[in-house]
């Protein structure tokens, strides 16, 4: 076990846990944001994404020795139910959420694509998003969503 | 952790509420699933459910369903709160809860808003009747002069609101089965997009899914599956996993081998850490020959859900006779989220968080796996990722159990991507053989459809648990018996009125995995074949597949769903396929397809678009059209989220996705091997709802899945000449079909 400082939304936060274990653990368990979720474990559906020095990122197959001083955002440090940050204003106006369980993969890949390419085609969007997996189907709002935040930004 | 078993529910309704109403649900359920489901009424337990309203106005429901992603509970929300006339933000739904809600069996079928939430509004019609008539005696007036608005009784000049009225008596009134409803033009908050509660939730990570859930003092579990289905277990080596930081305990029962530790990560690795020898199985048929195994099994029973005229008679003198057997693959569920489950079993009794769509069903299971009654075992119910069906999160609760029985503690389990892929029970291989004989004037004389599904009586059927199995040394799962793949053989019958027709299920005594209902499970299947197959004959007559159905439809609802449909999308009248695109290697075609959802309830027209590239083979759906009466609509939005959601997840399942296989077990363990589609494949969709706010609300998550392998197929054949007649639908297949012409 070994104990070291996050960079997390902001505030820096100690931890204790063995070097291999994947962010998302660390993240979901033992600093109590649940905003990433468990998918696969293998980086390929995005459930887990958070934000780490401005790029998307799978946490679950991140460990935690990777990430020491580095900047990481999770799906809470973008906003909340009182104060949404406006890609999670246009999900919600867009009702682009069934089971909900892969939005923060793409809220959170949304918002690093978005800082990016603040004004994109639906093309560029489907693109970006190309990498996490929906099983409802949501896949027509979620890209409505995103155009609509890059509309109001 | 006395006080979720010390409090009964009458306490908790003393406590919680004033006004209560209590009803069965039984008759009503067992009607709405007709003839062909899988229930009978006798098999319905007649549990009460309840409605509550507290002192502060609040409306508590009572619910069996429960929301499972697709926007049910918001729903729900509307039907009561209109009915009962008070504001949609007072009303919240208790979900699954075994303690607190009644039994109203699975949440599947799409049958929440048909069955359970008519059932909700009568009870808020009955609630609401009970409260004018207090108010009648508070204030003095008769019922005629009084209205009611926002929760408040006014009249003669005063008002009290039910809040008040709730504070000052309790009371209890009997279910009404025929309590008047509130007439269409009077709805508020039915018919309107309303948008749904949990999404903010969702989106800021403030929702709290089963996965998200803790316990004071709970570990961490993993299970460490077979590796054949059905090995059985010869040794256990744990010491790597003993060295695992935070192990706690390696749990061996029989052939179940799971893994206790105090973090996640250690019970991960304890889990990849343990060693064990299993015996060899390798008895699943080869993946290419699964139809041909399905048809050579042994058949328990067979029925015929439709016989009319002579169809064999008809055949033989047919002026002209097609053939055509369709293929539909073994599929997963494919949930985004593992299954998880939390545990808590004591000495005398299980308080279990579940993701559960069947929390009283799985009450049952656990109770009997833990030599319990039924009633010492509480189960919470949790929303988790999506399920579409029996997932694996009955699975992960019987886990659960097996490991906090075994260690005395709290164990949260969550499957593993390979868990999930390799070990949720799966929708069965499908096969079926058409024959039809038409006439020469083109119309369809004879129809004959045989296939072969995994054998079921009766209503509540149990999908057994793996860890049960495991436990008493089973081999891993049951495999025949009386099995529940979800009333596969609903919508064999084809919804037209031809003369002679004969539709003939075989139920087989076994089937290759352990199977269980997958959105839309038969019905999609069974549509699949009826629709292609029709589509064949339309092209045999040389007509167009609109004017072919029509000429053989004798349903004027229907009738009107699918001209609605085809004046939306464009539709041009002519026979396929289309000869004027095919040049060069991409060609467009358009197929169409009817469904009358279990010939009983929720009608559906789809025209698919699509482009074929003839060189490399590749499919790609482009707009989808869609006529859509369900009857009253509640929420409008939230029925388009659902067809949005069914067209673009049965479009994934007819493409790209198959369960693969070797001799001893599941080998497609993750996203790569079993891909599902993502944002490029994903059509133009067009939805237009048919309302009919004087007519019962019919479900709308599944019926729309029907409709999408056969407009899919009939598109394909009408840009080529090709009959995609084994799904699913690979760049490969779709050469070998090209290639065939």
């Amino acid at each position: 076990m070994k104990t070291l400082t996050l960079q997390v939304n902001g505030n820096g936060r100690q931890v204790t846990a063995e070097p291999d274990t994947p962010l998302l653990y660390v993240l979901r368990n033992d600093l109590n944001l649940k905003g990433p979720r468990f998918g696969c474990g293998l980086g390929q559906c995005g459930a887990c994404t958070v934000i780490i020095d401005g790029k998307a990122t799978r946490s679950c197959i991140t460990p935690l020795s990777t990430v020491g001083g580095k900047a990481v955002t999770t799906l809470e440090g973008l906003g909340s139910t009182q104060r949404l940050h406006r890609i999670q204003k246009a999900f919600i106006d867009a009702q682009a959420a069934q089971c909900g369980y892969c939005i923060n993969g793409m809220i959170m890949t949304a918002k690093a694509f978005l800082d990016q390419n603040p004004r994109p085609s639906e093309g560029d969007v489907r693109r970006a998003l190309a990498g996490n997996l929906c099983r409802c189907g949501t896949h027509p709002r979620i890209v409505d969503a995103v155009m609509r935040a890059a509309q109001e930004a | 952790m006395n006080a979720p078993f010390a409090v009964t529910r009458r306490q908790f309704l003393k406590t919680g509420g004033a006004l209560v109403v209590g009803f069965s649900f039984a008759g009503s359920i067992a009607e709405a699933m007709g003839q062909s489901m899988p229930f009978e009424p006798r098999d319905f337990k007649s549990v009460d459910a309840w409605l509550a309203i507290d002192g502060s106005g609040r409306v508590t429901v009572y619910s069996g369903h429960v929301e499972l992603g697709t926007g049910v509970e918001t729903a729900l929300t509307q039907m009561v709160a209109d009915e009962l006339d008070v504001p949609f933000s007072v009303v919240s739904i208790i979900q699954g809860d075994t303690l607190l809600t009644p039994d109203q069996g699975p949440t599947w079928g799409s049958l929440t808003i048909q069955v359970a939430g008519l059932q909700l509004r009568k009870a808020a019609a009955c609630a609401k009747r009970a409260m004018l008539a207090l108010a009648t005696k508070e204030l003095g007036a008769a019922s005629g002069d009084l209205e009611i608005q926002n929760g408040v009784v006014s009249g003669a000049g005063k008002h009290i609101t039910y809040a008040t009225l709730a504070k000052r008596r309790a009371l209890q009134v009997p279910f009404d089965e025929k309590v008047e409803l509130k007439k269409p033009d009077a709805f508020r908050i039915v018919g309107k997009s309303i948008a749904r509660v949990d999404i903010p939730g969702k989106v800021t990570g403030e929702f709290t899914y089963m996965q998200d859930f803790k316990v004071r003092g709970m570990l961490h579990g993993r299970v460490v599956r077979p590796a054949a289905m059905q090995a059985r277990l010869e040794s256990v080596d744990d010491a790597a996993a003993r060295k695992i930081s935070g192990f706690v305990r390696t749990v061996v029962k029989g052939n179940f081998v799971g893994v206790v530790a105090k973090t996640e990560w250690g019970a991960i690795k304890a889990m990849e850490a343990i060693r064990c020898k299993w015996s060899n199985w390798s008895g699943l048929p080869p993946m290419d020959q699964v139809y041909a195994t399905v048809k050579k099994t042994r058949i328990e029973q067979t029925i015929t859900p439709m016989k009319e005229g002579d169809a064999a008679g008809a055949l033989a003198t047919a002026a002209k006779r097609l053939t055509a057997t369709y293929e539909y693959p073994v599929q997963t569920h494919g949930s985004i989220g593992p299954s998880c489950s939390i545990a808590d079993v004591r000495r005398d009794r299980a308080l279990i968080w579940s993701a559960s769509q069947s929390t009283h069903w799985t009450q049952r299971q656990i109770a009997k796996m833990l030599s319990m009654k039924p009633e010492q075992v509480r189960i919470i119910y949790l929303e988790g990722a999506g399920c579409y069906g029996r997932n694996g999160h009955e699975d992960a609760t019987a886990d659960a159990v097996v490991l906090s029985q075994a260690i005395g503690r709290p164990v949260r389990v969550q499957w593993m991507r390979q868990d999930e892929h390799g070990w949720d029970p799966k929708s069965p291989p499908y096969v079926a053989d058409l024959e039809g004989g038409l006439d020469a004037g083109g119309n369809v004389r004879a129809w004959n459809f045989v296939t072969w599904l995994p054998y079921r009586i009766g209503g509540a059927v149990d999908v057994p648990m793996l860890a049960e199995d495991l436990v008493h040394g089973g081999a891993a799962i049951q495999t025949s018996g009386n099995m529940n793949a979800g009333t596969m053989e609903s919508d064999a019958k084809p919804p037209y009125a031809f003369p002679n027709v004969l539709s003939t299920v075989h139920k087989l005594a076994t089937t290759p995995f352990r199977p269980s209902w997958l959105r839309s499970p038969g019905r999609m299947q069974n549509t699949y074949a009826n629709e292609c197959f029709m589509d064949e004959l339309a092209a045999a007559a040389g007509a167009d597949p609109v004017d072919f159905r029509l000429k053989h439809l004798k349903d004027e609802r229907g009738a009107h769903c699918i001209a609605t449909c085809a004046k939306a999308a464009g539709w041009q009248t002519r026979p396929s396929p289309n000869k004027e695109t095919a040049t060069g290697d991409v060609v467009t075609g358009r197929g169409f397809t009817y469904v009358f959802y279990d010939n009983a309830r929720t009608y559906v027209s789809a025209v698919c678009e699509v482009e074929v590239n003839r060189r490399n083979g590749l499919v790609r759906a482009t707009r989808f059209v869609i006529g859509h009466d369900c009857g009253l609509v509640i929420n409008p939005d939230g029925v388009r989220a659902q067809i949005e959601g069914g067209i673009i997840q049965t479009l994934s399942r007819t493409l790209i996705e198959e369960v693969k296989w070797d001799a001893s077990r599941v080998t497609s363990l993750d996203w790569a091997s079993y891909p599902i589609v993502t944002f490029n494949a994903v059509p133009k969709i067009e939805i237009t709802l048919i309302d009919r706010p004087d007519q019962p609300a019919w479900g709308a998550g599944e019926p729309i899945c029907a409709a999408v392998p056969s407009a899919l197929a009939n598109a394909i054949f009408d840009a080529t000449g090709a009959r995609m007649r084994t799904a699913p639908y690979t760049p490969d297949r779709v050469k070998a079909a090209l290639a065939r012409l």
